[in-house]
Protein backbone atom coordinates (compact mmCIF):
# COMPACT_ATOMS: atom_id res chain seq x y z
CA UNK A 1 0.00 0.00 0.00
CA UNK A 2 2.90 2.33 1.09
CA UNK A 3 4.77 1.38 -1.78
CA UNK A 4 2.20 2.19 -4.35
CA UNK A 5 1.29 5.11 -2.49
CA UNK A 6 4.87 6.86 -2.63
CA UNK A 7 4.55 5.23 -6.12
CA UNK A 8 1.84 7.58 -7.66
CA UNK A 9 3.10 10.32 -5.43
CA UNK A 10 6.24 10.14 -7.68
CA UNK A 11 4.11 9.89 -11.09
CA UNK A 12 2.19 13.10 -10.06
CA UNK A 13 5.33 14.80 -9.52
CA UNK A 14 6.85 13.49 -12.64
CA UNK A 15 3.38 14.79 -14.26
CA UNK A 16 4.13 17.98 -12.62
CA UNK A 17 7.70 18.51 -13.48
CA UNK A 18 6.49 17.56 -17.47
CA UNK A 19 3.73 20.40 -17.10
CA UNK A 20 6.38 23.51 -15.89
CA UNK A 21 9.14 21.89 -18.46
CA UNK A 22 6.30 22.45 -21.11
CA UNK A 23 5.09 25.53 -19.78
CA UNK A 24 8.61 27.38 -19.61
CA UNK A 25 9.09 28.56 -22.85
CA UNK A 26 5.97 30.35 -23.11
CA UNK A 27 5.82 31.86 -19.60
CA UNK A 28 10.32 33.09 -19.95
CA UNK A 29 8.84 34.91 -23.24
CA UNK A 30 6.02 36.23 -22.07
CA UNK A 31 7.55 37.18 -18.65
CA UNK A 32 10.83 38.76 -20.47
CA UNK A 33 9.41 40.10 -23.13
CA UNK A 34 5.74 41.59 -21.69
CA UNK A 35 5.64 41.59 -18.38
CA UNK A 36 8.88 43.30 -17.46
CA UNK A 37 8.34 45.68 -20.18
CA UNK A 38 5.14 46.23 -18.89
CA UNK A 39 7.05 47.05 -15.43
CA UNK A 40 10.18 48.78 -16.60
CA UNK A 41 7.68 50.83 -18.04
CA UNK A 42 6.03 52.14 -15.44
CA UNK A 43 9.49 52.48 -13.53
CA UNK A 44 11.01 54.06 -16.49
CA UNK A 45 8.14 56.65 -15.65
CA UNK A 46 9.44 57.90 -12.90
CA UNK A 47 12.58 59.07 -14.31
CA UNK A 48 13.89 61.73 -16.48
CA UNK A 49 15.40 59.29 -18.94
CA UNK A 50 16.73 60.61 -22.27
CA UNK A 51 19.93 59.74 -24.42
CA UNK A 52 22.43 60.64 -21.79
CA UNK A 53 20.06 61.03 -19.24
CA UNK A 54 18.93 58.76 -16.07
CA UNK A 55 17.49 60.41 -13.60
CA UNK A 56 14.92 59.82 -10.57
CA UNK A 57 12.08 62.90 -10.72
CA UNK A 58 9.62 60.93 -8.76
CA UNK A 59 6.04 61.77 -10.46
CA UNK A 60 6.88 65.50 -12.43
CA UNK A 61 6.83 63.85 -16.04
CA UNK A 62 3.18 62.65 -14.89
CA UNK A 63 2.77 66.19 -13.28
CA UNK A 64 3.91 67.93 -16.45
CA UNK A 65 1.79 66.00 -18.83
CA UNK A 66 -1.16 66.96 -16.83
CA UNK A 67 -0.47 70.39 -17.99
CA UNK A 68 0.97 69.66 -21.08
CA UNK A 69 -1.58 71.26 -23.76
CA UNK A 70 -0.46 69.17 -26.73
CA UNK A 71 -0.84 66.21 -24.79
CA UNK A 72 -3.84 66.92 -23.35
CA UNK A 73 -5.21 67.58 -26.99
CA UNK A 74 -4.23 64.16 -27.90
CA UNK A 75 -5.48 62.56 -25.37
CA UNK A 76 -9.22 64.28 -26.44
CA UNK A 77 -8.55 63.19 -30.07
CA UNK A 78 -8.16 59.91 -28.65
CA UNK A 79 -11.23 59.98 -26.65
CA UNK A 80 -13.49 60.89 -29.66
CA UNK A 81 -11.87 58.78 -32.26
CA UNK A 82 -13.00 55.98 -29.73
CA UNK A 83 -16.31 57.50 -28.89
CA UNK A 84 -17.04 57.68 -32.81
CA UNK A 85 -15.09 54.87 -34.38
CA UNK A 86 -16.27 52.04 -32.04
CA UNK A 87 -20.07 52.84 -31.80
CA UNK A 88 -19.64 52.98 -35.97
CA UNK A 89 -17.78 49.92 -35.92
CA UNK A 90 -20.60 48.23 -34.04
CA UNK A 91 -23.19 49.60 -36.21
CA UNK A 92 -21.50 49.01 -40.02
CA UNK A 93 -20.62 44.86 -38.39
CA UNK A 94 -24.09 44.03 -37.38
CA UNK A 95 -25.58 45.46 -40.53
CA UNK A 96 -23.52 43.82 -42.73
CA UNK A 97 -23.59 40.49 -41.05
CA UNK A 98 -27.25 40.54 -40.54
CA UNK A 99 -27.60 40.98 -44.36
CA UNK A 100 -25.01 38.19 -45.10
CA UNK A 101 -25.29 35.43 -42.27
CA UNK A 102 -28.66 33.75 -44.34
CA UNK A 103 -26.88 34.06 -48.12
CA UNK A 104 -25.21 31.12 -49.47
CA UNK A 105 -21.87 30.02 -48.08
CA UNK A 106 -20.01 31.61 -50.87
CA UNK A 107 -22.03 34.50 -50.69
CA UNK A 108 -21.22 35.14 -47.31
CA UNK A 109 -17.39 34.38 -47.77
CA UNK A 110 -16.96 36.74 -50.87
CA UNK A 111 -18.69 39.67 -48.47
CA UNK A 112 -16.56 38.43 -45.28
CA UNK A 113 -13.09 38.69 -47.36
CA UNK A 114 -14.23 41.97 -49.00
CA UNK A 115 -14.30 43.84 -45.56
CA UNK A 116 -11.58 42.23 -44.47
CA UNK A 117 -9.46 42.83 -47.22
CA UNK A 118 -8.16 46.48 -45.17
CA UNK A 119 -7.34 44.53 -42.04
CA UNK A 120 -4.98 42.54 -43.73
CA UNK A 121 -3.44 45.04 -46.06
CA UNK A 122 -0.75 46.48 -44.76
CA UNK A 123 -1.31 50.06 -43.08
CA UNK A 124 1.26 51.26 -45.13
CA UNK A 125 -0.93 50.60 -48.80
CA UNK A 126 -3.83 51.59 -46.95
CA UNK A 127 -2.49 54.69 -46.39
CA UNK A 128 -0.90 55.09 -49.69
CA UNK A 129 -4.05 55.02 -51.48
CA UNK A 130 -5.96 57.10 -49.03
CA UNK A 131 -3.64 59.68 -49.21
CA UNK A 132 -3.80 59.53 -53.05
CA UNK A 133 -8.14 59.57 -52.71
CA UNK A 134 -7.68 62.63 -49.97
CA UNK A 135 -5.28 64.66 -52.54
CA UNK A 136 -6.52 68.78 -52.00
CA UNK A 137 -5.62 68.67 -56.06
CA UNK A 138 -5.64 65.55 -57.60
CA UNK A 139 -7.64 63.12 -55.44
CA UNK A 140 -10.32 61.60 -56.73
CA UNK A 141 -12.88 62.52 -53.58
CA UNK A 142 -12.64 65.87 -54.07
CA UNK A 143 -13.56 65.17 -58.25
CA UNK A 144 -16.25 63.63 -57.36
CA UNK A 145 -17.92 66.28 -54.59
CA UNK A 146 -17.12 69.16 -57.46
CA UNK A 147 -19.46 67.07 -59.86
CA UNK A 148 -21.75 68.03 -56.98
CA UNK A 149 -20.76 71.77 -57.06
CA UNK A 150 -18.80 71.51 -54.28
CA UNK A 151 -15.48 73.42 -53.24
CA UNK A 152 -12.30 71.52 -53.30
CA UNK A 153 -11.62 70.61 -49.53
CA UNK A 154 -7.75 69.59 -47.48
CA UNK A 155 -9.37 66.78 -45.94
CA UNK A 156 -5.79 65.39 -44.28
CA UNK A 157 -4.90 69.48 -44.07
CA UNK A 158 -7.97 70.98 -42.61
CA UNK A 159 -9.12 71.40 -39.10
CA UNK A 160 -12.39 70.79 -39.58
CA UNK A 161 -11.81 67.53 -41.72
CA UNK A 162 -8.71 65.67 -40.92
CA UNK A 163 -9.62 63.88 -37.41
CA UNK A 164 -12.98 62.68 -39.38
CA UNK A 165 -10.49 61.69 -42.46
CA UNK A 166 -8.49 60.02 -40.05
CA UNK A 167 -11.49 58.01 -38.56
CA UNK A 168 -12.95 57.06 -41.44
CA UNK A 169 -9.94 55.13 -42.66
CA UNK A 170 -9.74 53.20 -39.36
CA UNK A 171 -13.34 52.17 -39.12
CA UNK A 172 -12.51 50.66 -42.70
CA UNK A 173 -9.44 48.82 -41.48
CA UNK A 174 -11.68 47.66 -37.89
CA UNK A 175 -14.84 45.93 -38.98
CA UNK A 176 -13.22 43.11 -40.82
CA UNK A 177 -13.02 41.00 -37.43
CA UNK A 178 -16.46 41.78 -36.13
CA UNK A 179 -18.10 41.02 -39.14
CA UNK A 180 -16.55 37.27 -39.05
CA UNK A 181 -17.69 37.11 -35.18
CA UNK A 182 -21.28 38.80 -36.04
CA UNK A 183 -21.56 36.39 -38.83
CA UNK A 184 -20.57 33.68 -36.25
CA UNK A 185 -22.81 34.30 -33.46
CA UNK A 186 -25.92 35.24 -35.92
CA UNK A 187 -25.76 31.65 -37.10
CA UNK A 188 -25.63 30.16 -33.80
CA UNK A 189 -29.15 31.58 -33.50
CA UNK A 190 -31.41 29.08 -33.52
CA UNK A 191 -33.92 29.33 -36.25
CA UNK A 192 -36.58 28.22 -34.34
CA UNK A 193 -36.57 31.13 -31.92
CA UNK A 194 -37.11 33.59 -35.11
CA UNK A 195 -39.94 31.27 -36.24
CA UNK A 196 -41.72 30.81 -33.64
CA UNK A 197 -41.59 34.85 -33.42
CA UNK A 198 -42.58 34.67 -36.68
CA UNK A 199 -45.25 33.00 -36.57
CA UNK A 200 -46.35 35.23 -32.98
CA UNK A 201 -46.60 38.37 -35.96
CA UNK A 202 -43.17 40.14 -34.31
CA UNK A 203 -41.64 42.68 -36.91
CA UNK A 204 -38.33 42.61 -37.88
CA UNK A 205 -37.40 45.28 -35.64
CA UNK A 206 -38.81 43.61 -32.34
CA UNK A 207 -37.10 40.27 -33.55
CA UNK A 208 -33.95 42.08 -33.75
CA UNK A 209 -34.47 43.71 -30.68
CA UNK A 210 -35.83 41.04 -28.39
CA UNK A 211 -34.30 37.67 -29.66
CA UNK A 212 -30.95 38.95 -31.88
CA UNK A 213 -29.54 41.64 -29.67
CA UNK A 214 -29.68 39.75 -26.73
CA UNK A 215 -28.16 36.46 -27.83
CA UNK A 216 -25.30 38.83 -29.67
CA UNK A 217 -24.54 40.21 -25.67
CA UNK A 218 -21.75 37.94 -25.22
CA UNK A 219 -20.39 38.75 -28.99
CA UNK A 220 -20.84 42.87 -28.61
CA UNK A 221 -19.13 43.18 -25.17
CA UNK A 222 -15.99 40.76 -26.89
CA UNK A 223 -15.89 42.95 -30.09
CA UNK A 224 -16.37 46.06 -28.11
CA UNK A 225 -13.67 45.78 -24.83
CA UNK A 226 -11.08 44.73 -28.71
CA UNK A 227 -12.27 47.26 -30.86
CA UNK A 228 -11.82 49.89 -27.96
CA UNK A 229 -8.67 48.76 -26.68
CA UNK A 230 -6.93 48.46 -30.36
CA UNK A 231 -8.80 52.09 -31.33
CA UNK A 232 -7.21 53.89 -27.92
CA UNK A 233 -3.94 52.83 -29.80
CA UNK A 234 -4.79 54.47 -33.05
CA UNK A 235 -1.26 55.61 -34.63
CA UNK A 236 -0.25 53.45 -38.11
CA UNK A 237 -2.52 55.46 -39.59
CA UNK A 238 -2.28 58.71 -38.14
CA UNK A 239 1.93 58.69 -38.58
CA UNK A 240 1.82 57.84 -42.33
CA UNK A 241 -1.22 60.23 -43.26
CA UNK A 242 -0.74 63.63 -41.58
CA UNK A 243 1.90 63.19 -38.46
CA UNK A 244 -0.38 64.16 -35.79
CA UNK A 245 -0.91 67.70 -38.47
CA UNK A 246 -2.35 69.91 -38.79
CA UNK A 247 -1.81 72.32 -35.30
CA UNK A 248 -2.14 68.54 -33.20
CA UNK A 249 -5.58 68.27 -34.92
CA UNK A 250 -5.09 64.58 -35.21
CA UNK A 251 -2.35 63.67 -33.36
CA UNK A 252 -3.17 60.45 -31.03
CA UNK A 253 -1.53 59.38 -27.70
CA UNK A 254 0.72 56.81 -29.27
CA UNK A 255 1.91 59.66 -31.66
CA UNK A 256 2.93 61.68 -29.16
CA UNK A 257 4.40 58.79 -27.38
CA UNK A 258 6.22 58.00 -30.92
CA UNK A 259 6.95 61.66 -31.35
CA UNK A 260 8.58 61.91 -27.89
CA UNK A 261 10.19 58.51 -27.32
CA UNK A 262 11.40 58.52 -31.36
CA UNK A 263 11.60 61.96 -32.34
CA UNK A 264 12.79 63.68 -28.94
CA UNK A 265 14.62 60.92 -27.57
CA UNK A 266 12.54 61.87 -23.89
CA UNK A 267 11.85 58.13 -22.72
CA UNK A 268 10.72 58.78 -19.62
CA UNK A 269 7.42 61.15 -20.34
CA UNK A 270 7.05 58.99 -23.52
CA UNK A 271 6.92 55.77 -21.00
CA UNK A 272 4.36 57.80 -18.14
CA UNK A 273 2.35 58.88 -21.62
CA UNK A 274 1.63 55.25 -22.25
CA UNK A 275 1.42 54.30 -18.70
CA UNK A 276 -1.49 56.59 -18.23
CA UNK A 277 -2.86 55.72 -21.33
CA UNK A 278 -2.89 52.20 -20.17
CA UNK A 279 -4.76 52.99 -17.28
CA UNK A 280 -7.61 55.20 -18.69
CA UNK A 281 -7.85 51.41 -21.15
CA UNK A 282 -7.87 49.60 -17.87
CA UNK A 283 -10.76 51.64 -16.34
CA UNK A 284 -12.95 51.85 -19.51
CA UNK A 285 -12.38 47.81 -19.59
CA UNK A 286 -13.57 47.11 -16.60
CA UNK A 287 -17.12 49.65 -16.76
CA UNK A 288 -17.45 48.07 -20.16
CA UNK A 289 -17.22 44.45 -18.49
CA UNK A 290 -19.33 45.52 -15.61
CA UNK A 291 -22.41 47.18 -17.84
CA UNK A 292 -22.02 44.71 -20.98
CA UNK A 293 -21.50 41.46 -18.85
CA UNK A 294 -24.71 39.35 -18.72
CA UNK A 295 -24.75 35.43 -18.25
CA UNK A 296 -26.80 34.78 -21.99
CA UNK A 297 -25.42 32.11 -22.72
CA UNK A 298 -26.83 29.54 -26.09
CA UNK B 1 -36.97 31.90 -47.25
CA UNK B 2 -40.23 30.76 -46.18
CA UNK B 3 -43.71 30.80 -47.53
CA UNK B 4 -44.55 32.36 -43.66
CA UNK B 5 -42.26 35.14 -44.07
CA UNK B 6 -44.27 38.48 -44.37
CA UNK B 7 -43.21 39.99 -47.56
CA UNK B 8 -43.68 43.54 -46.18
CA UNK B 9 -40.44 42.29 -45.24
CA UNK B 10 -39.14 42.45 -49.12
CA UNK B 11 -38.65 45.47 -50.18
CA UNK B 12 -36.76 46.61 -46.72
CA UNK B 13 -34.49 43.35 -47.31
CA UNK B 14 -33.79 44.81 -51.26
CA UNK B 15 -32.77 48.20 -49.54
CA UNK B 16 -30.32 46.53 -47.38
CA UNK B 17 -28.78 44.62 -50.35
CA UNK B 18 -28.19 47.66 -52.42
CA UNK B 19 -26.64 49.60 -49.62
CA UNK B 20 -24.56 46.08 -49.06
CA UNK B 21 -23.19 46.29 -52.63
CA UNK B 22 -22.63 49.78 -52.32
CA UNK B 23 -20.40 49.19 -49.14
CA UNK B 24 -18.82 46.56 -50.97
CA UNK B 25 -18.22 48.69 -53.50
CA UNK B 26 -16.31 51.61 -51.43
CA UNK B 27 -14.13 49.05 -49.39
CA UNK B 28 -13.38 47.36 -52.64
CA UNK B 29 -12.35 50.79 -54.87
CA UNK B 30 -9.50 51.41 -52.83
CA UNK B 31 -7.81 48.23 -54.06
CA UNK B 32 -8.78 48.79 -57.38
CA UNK B 33 -7.25 52.24 -57.19
CA UNK B 34 -3.96 50.96 -55.75
CA UNK B 35 -3.64 48.34 -58.84
CA UNK B 36 -4.55 50.57 -61.46
CA UNK B 37 -2.53 53.39 -60.11
CA UNK B 38 0.51 50.95 -59.96
CA UNK B 39 0.37 51.19 -64.08
CA UNK B 40 -0.42 55.16 -64.42
CA UNK B 41 2.48 56.77 -65.34
CA UNK B 42 2.11 60.10 -63.06
CA UNK B 43 0.81 62.79 -64.68
CA UNK B 44 -1.47 60.21 -65.72
CA UNK B 45 -2.17 59.31 -62.04
CA UNK B 46 -3.05 62.82 -61.18
CA UNK B 47 -4.91 64.09 -63.95
CA UNK B 48 -8.49 65.45 -63.73
CA UNK B 49 -10.99 63.91 -64.35
CA UNK B 50 -9.15 60.81 -63.23
CA UNK B 51 -8.69 58.66 -65.41
CA UNK B 52 -10.76 55.22 -64.14
CA UNK B 53 -9.21 52.52 -66.38
CA UNK B 54 -5.14 53.10 -67.54
CA UNK B 55 -4.98 53.82 -71.63
CA UNK B 56 -1.86 53.49 -71.81
CA UNK B 57 -0.41 50.90 -69.16
CA UNK B 58 2.87 51.28 -68.00
CA UNK B 59 5.86 49.43 -66.00
CA UNK B 60 7.46 52.31 -65.52
CA UNK B 61 6.50 52.66 -61.49
CA UNK B 62 8.14 49.17 -61.19
CA UNK B 63 11.29 49.71 -62.36
CA UNK B 64 11.31 52.70 -60.17
CA UNK B 65 10.50 50.69 -57.20
CA UNK B 66 12.95 47.96 -58.19
CA UNK B 67 16.04 50.36 -57.42
CA UNK B 68 15.05 50.06 -54.15
CA UNK B 69 16.22 46.92 -52.54
CA UNK B 70 12.77 45.45 -52.54
CA UNK B 71 13.77 41.94 -52.69
CA UNK B 72 15.56 42.22 -49.70
CA UNK B 73 12.83 44.00 -47.85
CA UNK B 74 10.16 40.91 -49.08
CA UNK B 75 12.71 38.29 -48.36
CA UNK B 76 13.33 40.30 -44.36
CA UNK B 77 9.09 40.64 -44.42
CA UNK B 78 8.72 36.58 -45.14
CA UNK B 79 11.77 35.76 -42.95
CA UNK B 80 10.37 37.81 -39.59
CA UNK B 81 7.08 36.43 -39.85
CA UNK B 82 7.64 32.81 -40.70
CA UNK B 83 10.53 32.78 -37.77
CA UNK B 84 7.47 34.57 -35.97
CA UNK B 85 4.99 32.05 -37.05
CA UNK B 86 6.88 29.14 -36.30
CA UNK B 87 8.26 30.04 -32.83
CA UNK B 88 4.64 31.22 -31.35
CA UNK B 89 3.22 28.00 -33.40
CA UNK B 90 5.78 26.23 -30.38
CA UNK B 91 5.44 27.91 -27.82
CA UNK B 92 1.80 28.16 -27.88
CA UNK B 93 1.29 24.82 -28.36
CA UNK B 94 3.12 23.44 -25.56
CA UNK B 95 1.95 26.09 -23.24
CA UNK B 96 -1.90 25.71 -24.48
CA UNK B 97 -1.95 21.55 -24.37
CA UNK B 98 -0.52 21.89 -20.59
CA UNK B 99 -3.05 24.19 -19.90
CA UNK B 100 -6.03 22.40 -20.93
CA UNK B 101 -5.39 18.84 -20.47
CA UNK B 102 -2.99 19.00 -17.12
CA UNK B 103 -3.47 19.33 -13.48
CA UNK B 104 -0.64 21.44 -11.38
CA UNK B 105 -0.52 23.86 -8.63
CA UNK B 106 -0.13 26.89 -10.33
CA UNK B 107 -2.42 26.32 -13.33
CA UNK B 108 -5.15 28.50 -12.41
CA UNK B 109 -2.88 31.53 -11.87
CA UNK B 110 -1.03 31.29 -14.72
CA UNK B 111 -3.81 31.06 -17.29
CA UNK B 112 -5.12 34.08 -15.72
CA UNK B 113 -2.21 36.11 -16.34
CA UNK B 114 -2.22 35.07 -19.71
CA UNK B 115 -6.13 35.94 -20.37
CA UNK B 116 -4.97 39.78 -18.09
CA UNK B 117 -2.51 39.79 -20.45
CA UNK B 118 -4.82 39.54 -23.74
CA UNK B 119 -6.08 43.15 -22.54
CA UNK B 120 -2.81 44.83 -22.28
CA UNK B 121 -2.67 47.51 -24.79
CA UNK B 122 0.50 45.92 -26.46
CA UNK B 123 1.46 49.14 -27.72
CA UNK B 124 2.06 50.77 -24.42
CA UNK B 125 5.01 48.58 -23.93
CA UNK B 126 6.66 49.49 -26.88
CA UNK B 127 9.13 52.36 -25.38
CA UNK B 128 10.34 50.34 -22.49
CA UNK B 129 10.64 47.62 -24.72
CA UNK B 130 12.58 49.65 -27.34
CA UNK B 131 15.06 50.43 -24.76
CA UNK B 132 15.10 46.98 -23.40
CA UNK B 133 16.38 46.16 -26.97
CA UNK B 134 18.55 49.05 -27.43
CA UNK B 135 20.31 47.64 -24.45
CA UNK B 136 20.94 44.33 -25.26
CA UNK B 137 22.25 45.73 -28.55
CA UNK B 138 19.72 43.92 -30.99
CA UNK B 139 18.88 47.34 -32.69
CA UNK B 140 18.17 46.98 -36.80
CA UNK B 141 18.38 43.02 -36.34
CA UNK B 142 15.89 40.50 -36.96
CA UNK B 143 15.34 39.23 -33.00
CA UNK B 144 14.23 42.42 -32.22
CA UNK B 145 11.06 41.60 -34.12
CA UNK B 146 10.79 38.24 -33.97
CA UNK B 147 11.47 37.24 -30.10
CA UNK B 148 9.07 40.36 -28.17
CA UNK B 149 6.50 38.48 -30.33
CA UNK B 150 6.86 34.79 -29.53
CA UNK B 151 5.15 35.22 -25.95
CA UNK B 152 2.24 35.90 -27.48
CA UNK B 153 -1.07 35.53 -24.91
CA UNK B 154 -3.21 35.32 -27.64
CA UNK B 155 -1.87 32.05 -29.10
CA UNK B 156 -1.91 30.56 -25.64
CA UNK B 157 -5.26 31.25 -25.31
CA UNK B 158 -6.68 29.98 -28.80
CA UNK B 159 -4.58 26.28 -28.94
CA UNK B 160 -5.66 26.00 -24.69
CA UNK B 161 -9.43 26.41 -25.43
CA UNK B 162 -9.03 24.22 -28.87
CA UNK B 163 -7.20 21.58 -26.66
CA UNK B 164 -10.09 21.34 -24.30
CA UNK B 165 -12.12 19.87 -26.36
CA UNK B 166 -9.79 16.92 -27.36
CA UNK B 167 -10.80 14.06 -25.81
CA UNK B 168 -8.83 13.26 -23.08
CA UNK B 169 -9.09 9.33 -23.04
CA UNK B 170 -6.88 8.74 -25.94
CA UNK B 171 -4.01 11.29 -23.94
CA UNK B 172 -4.97 8.51 -21.32
CA UNK B 173 -4.87 5.35 -23.20
CA UNK B 174 -1.16 6.48 -24.61
CA UNK B 175 -0.08 7.16 -20.93
CA UNK B 176 -0.75 3.93 -19.91
CA UNK B 177 1.00 2.69 -22.93
CA UNK B 178 4.25 4.11 -21.39
CA UNK B 179 4.54 7.02 -23.88
CA UNK B 180 6.72 9.57 -22.37
CA UNK B 181 5.43 12.94 -22.08
CA UNK B 182 7.46 14.29 -25.35
CA UNK B 183 6.77 11.57 -27.30
CA UNK B 184 2.77 11.83 -26.58
CA UNK B 185 2.93 15.81 -27.78
CA UNK B 186 5.40 15.65 -30.49
CA UNK B 187 2.85 12.00 -32.02
CA UNK B 188 -0.20 12.58 -30.30
CA UNK B 189 -1.04 15.87 -29.07
CA UNK B 190 0.34 18.04 -32.23
CA UNK B 191 -1.29 16.24 -34.87
CA UNK B 192 -4.55 16.75 -33.18
CA UNK B 193 -4.01 20.56 -32.50
CA UNK B 194 -3.45 20.77 -36.65
CA UNK B 195 -6.46 23.13 -36.95
CA UNK B 196 -5.91 25.53 -34.13
CA UNK B 197 -2.09 25.87 -35.03
CA UNK B 198 -2.98 26.54 -38.54
CA UNK B 199 -5.34 29.21 -37.68
CA UNK B 200 -2.74 30.45 -35.77
CA UNK B 201 0.13 30.20 -38.10
CA UNK B 202 -1.78 32.16 -40.50
CA UNK B 203 -2.94 34.83 -37.51
CA UNK B 204 0.57 34.87 -36.65
CA UNK B 205 2.18 35.46 -40.23
CA UNK B 206 -0.06 38.56 -41.00
CA UNK B 207 0.40 40.42 -37.51
CA UNK B 208 3.85 39.87 -38.14
CA UNK B 209 4.05 41.11 -41.64
CA UNK B 210 1.34 44.07 -40.56
CA UNK B 211 2.95 45.34 -37.15
CA UNK B 212 4.21 48.58 -38.64
CA UNK B 213 5.02 50.19 -35.58
CA UNK B 214 7.77 47.59 -34.01
CA UNK B 215 9.23 47.88 -37.42
CA UNK B 216 9.33 51.42 -37.72
CA UNK B 217 11.47 52.06 -33.95
CA UNK B 218 13.33 48.85 -34.16
CA UNK B 219 14.87 48.81 -37.77
CA UNK B 220 17.16 51.89 -38.80
CA UNK B 221 19.08 50.62 -42.45
CA UNK B 222 17.65 50.91 -45.20
CA UNK B 223 18.68 47.06 -46.45
CA UNK B 224 16.96 45.84 -42.82
CA UNK B 225 13.74 46.89 -43.48
CA UNK B 226 10.60 44.96 -43.99
CA UNK B 227 8.78 45.55 -47.29
CA UNK B 228 5.75 47.87 -45.81
CA UNK B 229 8.73 50.23 -43.62
CA UNK B 230 10.52 50.29 -47.03
CA UNK B 231 7.73 51.24 -49.16
CA UNK B 232 6.20 54.07 -46.59
CA UNK B 233 10.10 55.28 -47.19
CA UNK B 234 9.51 56.07 -50.61
CA UNK B 235 7.48 58.89 -50.02
CA UNK B 236 8.95 62.03 -51.80
CA UNK B 237 9.67 65.07 -49.68
CA UNK B 238 8.62 67.62 -52.12
CA UNK B 239 5.98 65.96 -54.73
CA UNK B 240 4.58 62.48 -54.07
CA UNK B 241 4.97 59.68 -56.96
CA UNK B 242 1.68 58.13 -56.45
CA UNK B 243 2.78 55.50 -59.19
CA UNK B 244 5.75 54.19 -57.66
CA UNK B 245 3.94 54.45 -53.98
CA UNK B 246 0.83 52.72 -55.30
CA UNK B 247 3.90 50.04 -57.29
CA UNK B 248 4.99 49.12 -53.70
CA UNK B 249 1.57 48.83 -51.83
CA UNK B 250 0.23 46.41 -54.15
CA UNK B 251 3.76 44.93 -53.98
CA UNK B 252 3.67 45.01 -50.19
CA UNK B 253 0.12 44.01 -49.79
CA UNK B 254 -0.32 41.20 -52.71
CA UNK B 255 1.33 38.76 -50.29
CA UNK B 256 -1.20 39.27 -47.53
CA UNK B 257 -4.03 38.85 -49.45
CA UNK B 258 -3.04 35.79 -51.61
CA UNK B 259 -2.82 33.91 -48.24
CA UNK B 260 -5.75 35.37 -46.64
CA UNK B 261 -7.96 34.18 -50.01
CA UNK B 262 -5.93 30.62 -49.84
CA UNK B 263 -6.84 30.70 -46.33
CA UNK B 264 -9.46 32.33 -45.32
CA UNK B 265 -11.60 29.23 -43.85
CA UNK B 266 -8.96 28.21 -41.07
CA UNK B 267 -8.81 32.30 -40.94
CA UNK B 268 -12.09 32.65 -40.15
CA UNK B 269 -11.94 29.66 -37.63
CA UNK B 270 -8.93 31.13 -35.78
CA UNK B 271 -11.09 34.11 -34.70
CA UNK B 272 -14.25 32.71 -33.85
CA UNK B 273 -12.50 29.93 -32.01
CA UNK B 274 -10.12 32.52 -29.90
CA UNK B 275 -13.30 34.81 -29.38
CA UNK B 276 -15.42 32.05 -27.52
CA UNK B 277 -15.51 32.64 -23.26
CA UNK B 278 -12.77 31.33 -21.14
Amino acid sequence: MLLTALKSKRLLWREWLASYLFLLPALAFFLLFVAYPMLRGAYISLFDYSLNRFEFIGLRNYADLFRDKTFLKSMKNTILIVLITVPAVIAFSIFVSNTIYRKSELARSFFRGVFYLPAVSSVVSITVVWASIYDPNYGILNYVTSLFGAEPIAWLGDLRTALFAIIAVLVTTSVGQPIILYVAALGNIPTSYIEAAQIDRATPGQIFRKIIWPMLMPTNLYIIVITTINTFQTFAIVQLLTAGGPLNATSTVMYGVYEKAFMLGSFGVAAAMGMLLAVVIGIISLIQFKFLGSDVEY
Amino acid sequence: MHASMPFRKKPKKLISNIVLLAVALFFVFPFYWIVTGAFKVQNVAVAIPPEWFPHAPTLDNFTVLFKNPVWRWTFNSFFVAAAEMAGVCLVASMAGYVLAKKQFPGRKIIFTLFVAAMALPKQVILVPLFTMIADFGWIDHYKALILPAIGWPFGIFLVKQFAQTLPGELLEAAKVDGCSELRLYYSIVLPLLKPALGALAIFTFINAWNDYFSQLIMIRSTPMMTLPLGVATLKGEYTTPYGVLMAGAAFASLPMIVIFLLFQKAFTQGITMGAVKG
